[in-house]
């Protein structure tokens, strides 16, 4: 059965689906659904989060069935298939981090932010998460800014400074 | 295969090397507690309730996933064994709601079966459980997800059997849920196994739902009435009523799976619409009377009108016994015009075969093909099971070639295709047969001289010859004939392109019974010309013949004749035209209108008989519940019928002595002698040419007979969508039309108003409307010229 | 210092250099120069698996699998595709040793995992990277780029007829892919749930293939083990357990990070190097291979060696190298609810056992530390966690019980004081 149409806003970027194509290109022809990660990680990435939309027209792209696409969205921490603030803090509070002050820090952040783990400010700029181990206990205590940026080593005061250049 | 000695709870076995404990035990009788295994789907393993001891072993291990090794000491009832045992079934049942007493799995849950051997008496589990969000998934389904163990077995069955990814378990850990992407519905035709499948009360029949426990149903077998495979049931009954469907487990037919239509249309049956009671229509009034009174009206009015002109039709869903005495009427009658085959077009092959068509093999074959040709079908929605088993074949590496006037998905992968204007079929399958003349290197038959040969058809010629590029190498080949191609105008040189096509192959060549009975109508002699088992029969008028000119009267044996043909315009016109018509139907409907007498006949729940499936098997059947009011089996009244027209041998016991009549002592071994595909003498006809649009029609799956048409929830199926228009979107710009705008069709007669959907996957030409759907009776013909306009 | 000399930095040594991650420096230093002599020698493959053997070279991902034997289960004359996946998706609790190669060492990987590929038959491998490190992941696939754009990568390498494509595959926040099956899932672009074994990625791998998967430090350690063989790479380690190894040091320590240092070193010189307590705390336990390892008490640590066979003899793993050190300032319910925590949350659902039981142990063990322990609980939370573990496909049902299983038993006291008091014991948290 025909398909119908995405509209224009679901659809991607030129660039976006270039980079697609990139990681489609890492897999043998037979395995698109192998990209998936990375699709919708470019996806999101472009986008700010999955709707379901975009989960389908990213199966769409790689001829895999829509639930499968999204069995993987919602099985991966990182990505995002409710609508997040524009800046998304992940601080790992795992024991590592938990021993270099993780928890303390993380109650810093939810009374200057004023919400609670898996919340978005009222404004629509934060949303706080509580992260797992991100392979980088050493320089603890640490989170991630929209999923790609490490800020480690982190103090009340160091938080502060992030939150001040995330507009 | 090497063979292995293994022991199982101290009895010594030999098994296969690559089977698995599990079945090592089941080939010894030995259950072994589980909920994710399922013999016809992957192995999982992940309920873990299947732990046993294995000597050795540092853990208990899976059975349903551990292969034996030579020498294996298995104990599956150790207290070793148990102990895991119990330890799973305590952490399956924590976040349980345990509400058996209003769940509908209660009685039949593998769980509450289980906890009683295994499970603690009162739960250490204090914290808070999990409730899990309910799912919408369509009118058969019903969904209790707090109750759902997370086997994954509905996953994988639409993964691995229905072909189709449906559900899903998203989520992780602990808040794995299984739900469709969104609110979809699911959609496939075979969604209501995941019922059976479902160990849990998680996935119930929705229109099921609180009708009964299941307790107080008791279980009859019988044979399913729609598509020609005879799937085996199992009807579960109560207060003589049916209160729902299940599979009758027959590897050899249905495996242990049902469609949907099979299992959900036994709604259609206890409708407000099931006719009761005799009635006569008096000075265009309905009057009820008794079964004396209408079959002696009856036998009055048809002797008082000559043979010739009375004409007898029946659906091919009736029972064959009824097939049989309604031809035998009537030939007794000295009259030759009956037939079955309501939406065939094409009746020049009726001089030129040598028996009844059939599958041309056993069904069970169909899973292990490795080349197959399939010309104008709908496979998934008019062969549901079928299709299922050649989605085996293609999963085994057979390769599918498809040639067909639309291109809907089939769920599998597909080698090579040709989607083409009906007319253009038999010339698109002339050019395979001319490109495997070529590539044989033998002389291309008289039938294909005109056969065009292009990449494609040198393709499937490829294909299914065998030694095609990245083939199997496999040896069972088949080429099929759906029912399109069945009911297409110029059939007689689809089924000789075909034939040849399948010689030249080295193929077997089949044609997929259209309906439950297609083969045991013809097989009952239920067609012009040629009785009970190929007997000589005197001549008469086609189904085509006695509806394109009115006959003074009409013997119409479960017919709709408005649904059931292929022209519902000129069969209208010419039964309304009739003198007197007589109904023989379960249900009024519009038989209301054109009827002079309606006879409650039964539905197969409430009658004895018997459907000849498209392989050849007879499977005979009881009735399971009494019949309805005063309905009556048709046998019944047949034969009745009989005695009071005064013809000889209508003295029948019963169904049995019927069948026997019909088929003599061995039906089996004589309907088996009977078939065969193999035709002669077809001339060849110059290639249809249609200027402008054809009309594309298949009969929708939902429409094909009439108890479907009644299932309720069956028509709350995305399946049963109101009709529509569908065309490329190359035409609907061409025409100046809008995608989900209007259009007027015409075909013969009048002009119908219908919402044009998009189709790019459709010839050009083409406008696809369904048939068999009241919305389009006024349509005309399944085929042919068509135009379409803006309104 | 270089690849070219054999001191007892097989995988950091690039890291006193100026540009580390560079393929000019790994070049000039001596990379890639097994890889090359490896390929244009033809090598027989046998000969490389047998010197991997002698090194002794263990799998640094956790299960400390001899390599060179998991390399020769590979049928490696098996025609067709097989694989080589390289497992960088680094999230068990206190390791970030693999961070460290891919950021600073990116192409000593590369060269091991093409001669893994020259070894086992395998035409294609897979780096599989853990999503938190995006950073990493791009540092690696400039890395790629580089090697490609020399000639260590792709098609004909050095003018033979030998071909090998390497890519890199983000994660993206799924511990469990770490685990080698849940990792092919992943890769083959489905959820990360592990597959029950038999049969073995060997046999039946990525797309159904052979395969053979090794942690990101093993596979970086074999061009220095061609270079300079597997009885020198044996010398730096002890018996059974050949070479030095990355040993990622987190929690209460002055310095913390990774140390590469001989297998066999005593664990008080490990913390010595990393500063030592902080603050003049003294130590209270360690977690000494990542947080599915059983703890330890301080003491019984200071005893051990840090090599596979000295931590399983104290009754623990050595696992991936991570070592958590908690002070006596640690309240040992609160560092195991958060543990029990990551897995419950980390789960991947299939098993009932782990998809249930680690629900149930957190929600447990938080009762006990908010005050709501009854006093049947730890008897209940031993109960579960042997309800668990060996119950399950994949180790992390094991992973779940066995912090649960040593914290119990080393700190038990502290549980049912929180349960009788209903707060911490004096001194530690709060
Ligand atoms: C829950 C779980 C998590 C794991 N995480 C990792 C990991 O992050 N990195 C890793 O190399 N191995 C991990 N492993 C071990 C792998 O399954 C596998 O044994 C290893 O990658 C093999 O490589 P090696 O032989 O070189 O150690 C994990 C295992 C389990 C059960
Ligand atoms: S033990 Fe846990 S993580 Fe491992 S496969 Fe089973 S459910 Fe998944
Ligand atoms: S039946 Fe074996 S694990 Fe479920």
């Amino acid at each position: 059965m025909a398909k119908p149409d995405l509209n224009d806003s679901q659809r991607l970027s030129a660039e976006s689906l270039a980079l697609i194509d990139v990681e489609v290109a890492k897999y043998p022809v037979d395995q698109k659904q192998s990209a998936v990660m990375g699709a919708l990680r470019i996806a999101q990435t472009e986008c700010g989060w999955l709707k379901p939309e975009l989960i389908e027209y990213v199966a769409d792209y790689l001829e895999m069935p829509a639930i499968a696409a999204y069995e993987v969205a919602t099985f991966y921490n990182m990505y995002d298939t409710q609508r997040p603030g524009r800046h998304k803090i992940t601080l790992c509070t795992n024991l590592p981090c938990m021993l270099m002050g993780a928890g303390e820090l993380g109650e810093y952040l939810k009374k200057k932010l004023e919400i609670g783990f898996g919340e978005t400010t009222e404004d629509g700029r934060f949303t706080l998460k509580e992260g797992e181990c991100m392979g980088a206990c050493g320089d603890a205590p640490m989170c991630l800014h929209n999923n790609h940026v490490m800020h480690t080593h982190l103090t009340t005061e160091k938080v502060d400074e992030l939150l001040e250049t995330l507009k | 295969m090497a063979t292995l000695n293994i022991e199982i709870d101290g009895r010594a076995l030999q098994v296969e090397s690559g089977d698995t404990i599990m079945d090592a035990a089941n080939q010894v009788g030995i259950t072994i507690p589980h909920f994710c295994y399922h013999k016809k789907l992957s192995i999982a393993a992940n309920c873990r309730m299947c732990l046993v001891q294995v000597e050795k072993a540092p853990k208990p291990l899976p059975a349903c996933a551990t292969p034996v090794t030579d020498g294996m000491k298995v104990f599956t009832r150790s207290e070793y064994a148990v102990s895991a045992q119990k330890s799973v079934m305590e952490f399956l049942l924590i976040n349980h709601p345990l509400d058996c007493p209003i769940c509908d799995q209660g009685g039949e849950c593998t769980l509450q079966d289980l906890a009683v051997g295994y499970g603690g008496s009162s739960s250490r589990y204090q914290e808070i459980k999990r409730v899990v969000v309910e799912k919408n998934l369509g009118p058969l389904i019903a969904t209790d997800m707090t109750r759902c163990i997370h086997c994954s077995r509905c996953v994988r069955f639409g993964q691995e059997i229905a072909g189709v990814m449906e559900l899903g378990m998203a989520g992780r850990g602990e808040h794995t849920e299984i739900m469709p992407f969104l609110a979809n519905q699911v959609a496939s035709e075979l969604s209501g196994n995941v019922i059976d499948l479902c160990p849990v009360g998680a996935l119930t029949s929705k229109p099921f739902r609180y009708k009964a426990r299941t307790w107080e149903l008791s279980r009859r077998h019988s044979i399913s009435p729609h598509d020609s495979l005879g799937s085996n049931l199992e009807v579960h009954v109560k207060d003589n009523k049916v209160m729902r469907v299940l599979p009758r487990e027959n590897e050899d037919v249905n495996e242990c799976w049902l469609a949907d239509r099979d299992r959900f249309s036994y709604e259609g049956l206890n409708t407000a619409e099931r006719l009761t009671q005799p009635m006569i229509k008096q000075e265009g009034q309905w009057v009820e009377v008794t079964w004396q009174a209408a079959l002696e009206f009856v036998a009055d009015k048809l002797k008082a009108i000559p043979a010739e002109q009375i004409g007898a039709l029946s659906t091919p869903y009736r029972p064959a016994e009824e097939l049989f005495l309604l031809q035998k009427i009537m030939r007794g009658m000295g009259c030759g015009n009956v037939d079955h085959r309501l939406r065939q077009s094409d009746f020049s092959l009726d001089s030129k075969a040598h028996g009844g068509f059939w599958l041309g093999m056993p069904v069970t074959y169909m899973s292990r093909l490795n080349r197959m040709l399939v010309v104008g079908s709908n496979l998934r929605k008019d062969h549901p099971l079928m299709a299922h088993r050649i989605r085996e074949s293609v999963r085994w590496y057979g390769e599918l070639n498809l040639i067909n006037a639309h291109d809907d998905e089939f769920l599998g992968k597909v080698h090579a295709k040709r989607i083409v204007a009906p007319s253009q079929l038999a010339a698109t399958l002339a050019g395979v047969c001319v490109a495997l003349a070529q590539l044989k290197e033998l002389p291309v038959p008289d039938v294909a001289v005109r056969g065009i040969v292009d990449d494609i058809a040198r393709k499937m010629a490829q294909s299914i010859a065998g030694g095609g590029q990245g083939s199997s190498g496999g040896e069972a080949r088949a080429v099929f004939l759906g029912n399109m191609a069945q009911h297409h105008p110029t059939y007689s040189q689809i089924h000789m392109l075909a034939q040849e096509v399948a010689r030249l192959a080295g193929a077997s060549f089949g044609v997929l019974g259209e309906a439950a009975n297609s083969v045991g109508a013809v097989a009952v002699g239920a067609i012009p010309g040629c009785g009970p088992l190929g007997q000589p029969a005197i001549k008469g008028l086609n189904a085509q013949q006695m509806l394109s000119q009115p006959l003074r009267a009409y013997l119409l044996l479960g017919v709709e004749a408005e649904l059931d043909t292929h022209d519902p315009v000129s069969a209208l016109n010419s039964i309304n035209a009739a003198e007197f018509v007589v109904v023989m139907s379960p249900y009024k409907g519009k038989s209301l209108d054109y009827a002079d007498v309606l006879l409650p006949i039964a539905p197969w729940t409430e009658t004895s008989g018997t459907f000849v499936n498209t392989e050849g098997r007879v499977q005979s059947f009881s009735a399971v519940v009494k019949p309805l009011g005063e309905t009556r089996p048709a046998w019944k009244v047949l034969r009745v019928l009989g005695n009071l027209l005064g013809l000889a041998g209508f003295d029948h016991n019963d169904s049995k002595d019927v069948l026997r009549d019909a088929l003599g002592e061995t039906p089996t071994g004589s309907v088996q002698a009977f078939l065969t595909n193999e035709i002669s003498g077809v001339s060849v006809l110059p290639p249809q040419v249609i200027d402008g649009l054809e009309r594309v029609a298949e009969v929708p799956i939902y429409q094909t007979d009439a108890v479907v048409r009644r299932s309720h929830a069956l028509q709350m199926t995305l399946d049963a969508a109101l009709p529509v228009a569908r065309m490329h979107s190359r035409l609907i710009e061409k025409l100046g039309l809008q995608e989900n705008g209007r259009v007027s069709v015409r075909q013969t007669a009048s002009a119908l108003t219908l919402k044009v959907q998009r189709d790019d996957l459709l010839p050009e030409n083409c406008v696809r409307i369904p048939s068999g759907h009241p919305l389009t009776a006024s349509l005309g013909p399944m085929f042919g010229p068509i135009t379409a306009e803006a309104v | 210092m270089s690849l070219l000399t054999p001191n007892s930095q097989v995988c950091s040594w690039t890291q006193a250099l100026d540009n580390p991650g560079s393929l000019a420096t790994y070049v000039a230093n001596g990379g890639y120069q097994a890889l090359r002599r490896v390929i244009t020698e033809q090598m027989p493959g046998d000969t490389i698996i047998a010197e991997l053997k002698t090194s002794a070279l263990r799998g640094r991902g956790g299960a400390g699998f001899p390599t060179g034997l998991k390399w020769s289960f590979m049928p490696r004359a098996f025609p067709g595709d097989k694989y080589i996946v390289c497992n960088s998706d680094e999230g068990e609790p206190g390791t970030f040793k693999d961070r460290d190669i891919l950021r600073y060492n990116p192409h000593q990987l590369i060269e091991g995992m093409a001669i893994a590929g020259y070894v086992l038959g395998a035409r294609v491998g897979y780096n599989y990277i853990h999503g938190e490190i995006f950073d990493c992941y791009d540092i690696f696939e400039r890395a790629l780029s580089e090697a490609r754009e020399a000639g260590y990568l792709g098609d004909n390498l050095f003018g033979t007829d030998f071909c090998f494509q390497l890519h890199a595959h983000l994660g993206y926040g799924a511990y469990i892919c770490g685990e080698e099956t849940a990792l092919l899932e992943s890769l083959e672009g489905k959820k990360g749930q592990p597959r029950f074994k038999p049969p073995f990625p060997a046999s039946f791998g990525l797309y159904g293939k052979p395969t053979t998967i090794n942690n990101t430090e093993t596979l970086a350690s074999v061009p220095w083990i061609m270079q300079h063989g597997g009885q020198a790479f044996l010398e730096l380690g002890k018996p059974n357990n050949g070479g030095p190894k990355l040993f990622s040091v987190s929690g209460h320590v002055n310095k913390p990070g990774n140390y590469e240092v001989p297998l066999g070193t005593p664990f008080s010189e490990l913390l010595e190097m990393a500063g030592g307590i902080r603050r003049g705390h003294k130590l209270k336990a360690v977690i000494p291979g990542g947080s599915s390892a059983p703890v330890l008490p301080g003491d019984i640590m200071m005893d051990c060696t840090m090599d596979f066979d000295s931590i399983a003899k104290a009754g623990s793993m050595l696992g991936s190298g991570a070592v958590i050190v908690m002070d006596e300032t640690v309240c040992m319910v609160r560092a195991l609810e958060r543990l029990s925590y990551f897995y419950y949350e980390e789960s991947c659902g299939q098993c009932t056992p782990c998809r249930e039981g680690t629900g149930w142990m957190y929600r447990v063990i938080h009762r006990i530390e908010h005050g709501l322990g009854r006093p049947e609980d730890i008897e209940l939370l031993n109960s579960v966690a042997g309800r668990i573990g060996g119950h399950t496909i994949c180790a992390l049902g094991d992973a779940a019980a066995m912090p649960v299983q040593s914290f119990l038993k080393h700190y038990g006291h502290e549980f049912e004081h929180h349960i009788e008091h209903k707060r911490c014991m004096d001194g530690t948290g709060h």
